[in-house]
């Protein structure tokens, strides 16, 4: 697992190398240890005010168990690091008891959320399961046909409108088709927007409401799409997405990239929503479940 | 409040020493560890903000800010005119094309806006007399080619494609196309890649070697963290960078990938996306983006935005009014009126770093369009003395007025409140444009 996010890391990891080996190398335990650690989640987009909360409680720990060598400092941060990224909270993904399952797919633009989608329909439909597709980016140019050419590579279907025309109408449609012909599951994508714009929220929630409507305990999972080379602005984006539908999940995409994704450690700290997914290339194969120890492995490595 | 953010904070952080008297080296170490602080919050990449805080401090440690008042207010100055200084002081625009056809290369990272960026650079360079050619070279993300297409065709600006082609036989054939044609400018739109793709970038640097390019320009989200720096220092170490496209600029991001980019290639930002239509593509102002990066507010946008919709003569009386602080509840009537004009609210108030995520005190501040109309109809059912003197507004004032128009009490009080506390904004601008380059500036609300 991971293998491609750790192909990407093994890249970087020269320039890295140096500096862990003297943070968990040299085995004293002095303040140099915490300066090189901040510098480390800092520089890893965990942000100010994650870092300072978690060298705090690193501190107290390694009181309390009276830990005197660098070593098992380490341990004890990334035990600290699973902990708050993995609160018993599963990794799996809602299935409908009877189908189909519905997930709405939902983030800023550009972050991945149309090659998410179509990651997600490679899993399930070569496992046997049947999968269409919602077209509900009616907005950006060609996204539509973007959707329409992963249709055909990953073997789902897929419901379209026009460019231009109503986002929900799409999505009631393809609820609909899904129930009649009784497929497993439906991926919604919709039009990446910004989480400052009111009028594209409120776009959102219709459509969350035309799912709601149409099949009661849908959407099954509403996933929000973050890019993991976003710094703190992530924050704001996951709070405001929240706060005008209900967020089940995250999917972090680009993690073949050089950046590590620290962000969600506050993500997870300031709205509780739990990371499920990894986005590590551009190719149908490339969505990996998320595992928080691996996570944390990475993160540090 | 609103604009202060940092200044504030170090204005506290000063007022705690002030107690034990004199200002010592010691003190201006922890303004700057503030400064470090809200730097690294707005994305600036740690290296950048180590370096920089380094070089503040000598200025810092003038006898200015230890003699000062207000040492915050002269430390938050220092530090903005460094930032400004930092990223280019002056506009920095698209080079002039010598020799026709210019090659004009967009490239960065997946998902970053080069083919809006494209699209809307073609419109801009059009509009500006002008004869562009946009180029199709993204041959590997599905319907790239065609959202390229579908662009052209609403901007009225001819798009060259080959389908899959090696995009440096796309180019190739579209440099021919363009010497037929005449287009002065070709805008080479190119698949979004990783910085560690060796393959990848391998294509870019031969395209660079076939056409040499007159602008390689590098596209970056300004949502962008800390990651910046390593994909900025990579694309320039292989390709040579002349400058840098700063997207998405129109969410309330603060930004600091721009000065990280900047500190790592030395290139200019040359233009901003604002939005998803064609024309949210401008200029890239240091200053602005300076107060964004330390939270203070894209003030001097949003004085731009309302000066598109204001009347010229009507703007100079209110102008005088805000500089002498004497704005009436009537004056704001009309502004209401002007808000409506200037599209929506979330626009103007978006621009605003941090004020989705702040407290209530700010909530009340950022009225929605129902907001709006009920402010309008309580300053409406106000008389002219009322609207003029709002003190002398008393319980029983305030009770006819709300009946007058259909609201409550509490939204009459709220209204009041929130007119005071904009008087108190305007009394903050004002300090903050009377730093600056005299401008013919105000403020719509
Ligand atoms: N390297 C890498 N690229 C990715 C990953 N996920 C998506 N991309 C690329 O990012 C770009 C944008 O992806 P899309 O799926 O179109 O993003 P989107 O969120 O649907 O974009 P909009 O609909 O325009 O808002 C494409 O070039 C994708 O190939 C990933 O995990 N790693
Ligand atoms: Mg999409």
């Amino acid at each position: 697992m991971l293998a491609q996010f750790k192909k990407g890391l093994l890249k970087t990891r020269e320039a890295f190398k140096n500096r862990f080996e003297s943070l968990f190398g040299v085995n004293e335990l002095d303040e140099d240890f915490f300066d090189e650690l901040e510098e480390i989640l800092v520089s890893a987009d965990v942000g100010v005010k994650t870092t300072e909360k978690i060298i705090g409680l690193l501190r107290e720990r390694i009181k309390k168990e009276r830990v005197r060598e660098r070593s098992a400092a380490r341990e004890l941060l990334k035990k600290l690091l699973v902990e708050m990224l993995d609160d018993n909270q599963q990794a799996s993904l809602a299935v409908a008891p009877s189908p189909p399952t519905v997930y709405l797919i939902l983030g800023v633009n550009g972050v991945g959320k149309t090659t998410a989608i179509a990651k997600l329909a490679y899993r399930f439909s070569s496992k046997g399961k049947r999968v269409l597709l919602a077209a509900g980016d009616t907005f950006r140019a060609a996204a539509i046909e973007q959707l329409d050419e992963w249709s055909g590579v990953v073997g789902a279907g897929i419901i379209k409108h026009q460019e231009g025309g109503d986002p929900s109408a799409v999505i009631f449609d393809a609820v609909n088709a899904a129930v009649s012909r009784g497929v497993d599951l439906l991926l919604c994508d919709t039009a990446g927007r910004l989480h400052t714009k009111a009028n594209l929220l409120d776009e959102m929630k219709k459509i969350y409401r035309v799912i709601q409507k149409s099949l009661g305990e849908a959407p099954h999972e509403t996933l929000l799409v973050v890019d993991a080379t976003t710094g703190q602005n992530a924050i704001a984006q996951a709070r405001l997405f929240q706060e005008a539908v209900p967020i089940t999940g995250l999917i972090l995409t680009k993690l073949d990239g050089t950046a590590r994704g620290g962000i969600v450690l506050a993500v997870k700290d300031i709205t509780g929503i739990p990371l499920k997914l990894l986005g590590v290339g551009e190719r149908k194969e490339d969505l990996e479940p998320f595992n928080a120890a691996e996570f944390v492995e990475a993160l540090l490595a | 409040m609103l604009f202060s953010g940092l200044s504030e904070k170090l204005q506290d952080t000063f007022r705690k020493l002030r107690g034990k008297g004199k200002l010592t080296e010691k003190d201006v170490d922890s303004a700057l560890r503030e400064v470090r602080l809200a730097l690294l919050e707005a994305d600036v990449s740690y290296k950048v903000v180590k370096q920089f805080a380094a070089s503040l401090k000598e200025k810092a440690l003038g006898a200015e800010v230890l003699k000062s008042l207000t040492p915050g207010q002269q430390v938050v100055k220092i530090v903005h005119a460094e930032l400004v200084k930092l990223m280019g002081e002056t506009q920095s625009k698209i080079s002039p094309v010598d020799n026709p056809p210019g090659v004009v290369m967009l490239v960065g990272l997946q998902g970053s806006g080069k083919t809006t960026s494209a699209a809307k650079l073609a419109r801009l360079l059009k509009k500006n007399g002008h004869n562009p050619l946009l180029v199709a070279g993204d041959i590997y993300r599905p319907a790239a080619i065609k959202q390229l297409e579908v662009l052209g065709k609403e901007i009225a600006v001819p798009v060259f494609s080959l389908g899959k082609e090696d995009p440096v036989i796309i180019i190739t054939q579209a440099l021919k196309e363009a010497g037929k044609v005449g287009n002065d400018y070709v805008i080479l739109d190119t698949a979004g890649r990783l910085h560690i793709n060796e393959e990848l970038m391998d294509e870019l640097i031969r395209i660079k070697k076939k056409t040499n390019p007159l602008e390689i320009l590098l596209v970056v989200d300004a949502m962008t963290g800390q990651d910046a720096v390593n994909v900025a220092q990579a694309f320039h170490e292989q390709l040579g960078l002349t400058g840098v496209i700063l997207t998405k600029l129109d969410g309330d991001t603060r930004g600091g990938a721009a000065l990280s980019v900047r500190a790592v290639t030395n290139c200019p930002i040359k233009y901003v996306g604002t939005g998803e239509k064609f024309e949210a593509f401008e200029p890239f102002y240091p200053d602005r983006m300076a107060s964004r990066i330390l939270g203070m507010g894209d003030v001097l946008s949003l004085i731009e935005k309302a000066e598109a919709v204001v009347d010229e003569g009507k703007r100079q009386i209110l102008e005088k009014k805000l500089r002498s602080q004497s704005l009436t509840l009537e004056d704001f009537l009309e502004q209401l009126g002007q808000i409506k004009q200037m599209g929506p609210l979330e626009d103007l108030l978006g621009m605003i770093p941090g004020l989705n995520r702040a407290g209530k005190q700010l909530k009340s501040l950022s009225l929605d369009e129902k907001q709006l109309v009920q402010a309008e109809a309580i300053i409406q059912s106000m008389t002219r003395e009322e609207r003029l003197h709002p003190e002398i507004i008393n319980s029983s004032r305030r009770r006819r007025i709300s009946l007058g128009s259909g609201t409550t009490v509490q939204d009459v009080n709220r209204l009041l409140k929130q007119f005071e506390q904009m008087k108190k904004m305007l009394k903050q601008i004002n300090a903050l444009e009377k730093g600056k380059h005299k401008r013919r500036g105000m403020f719509p609300f």
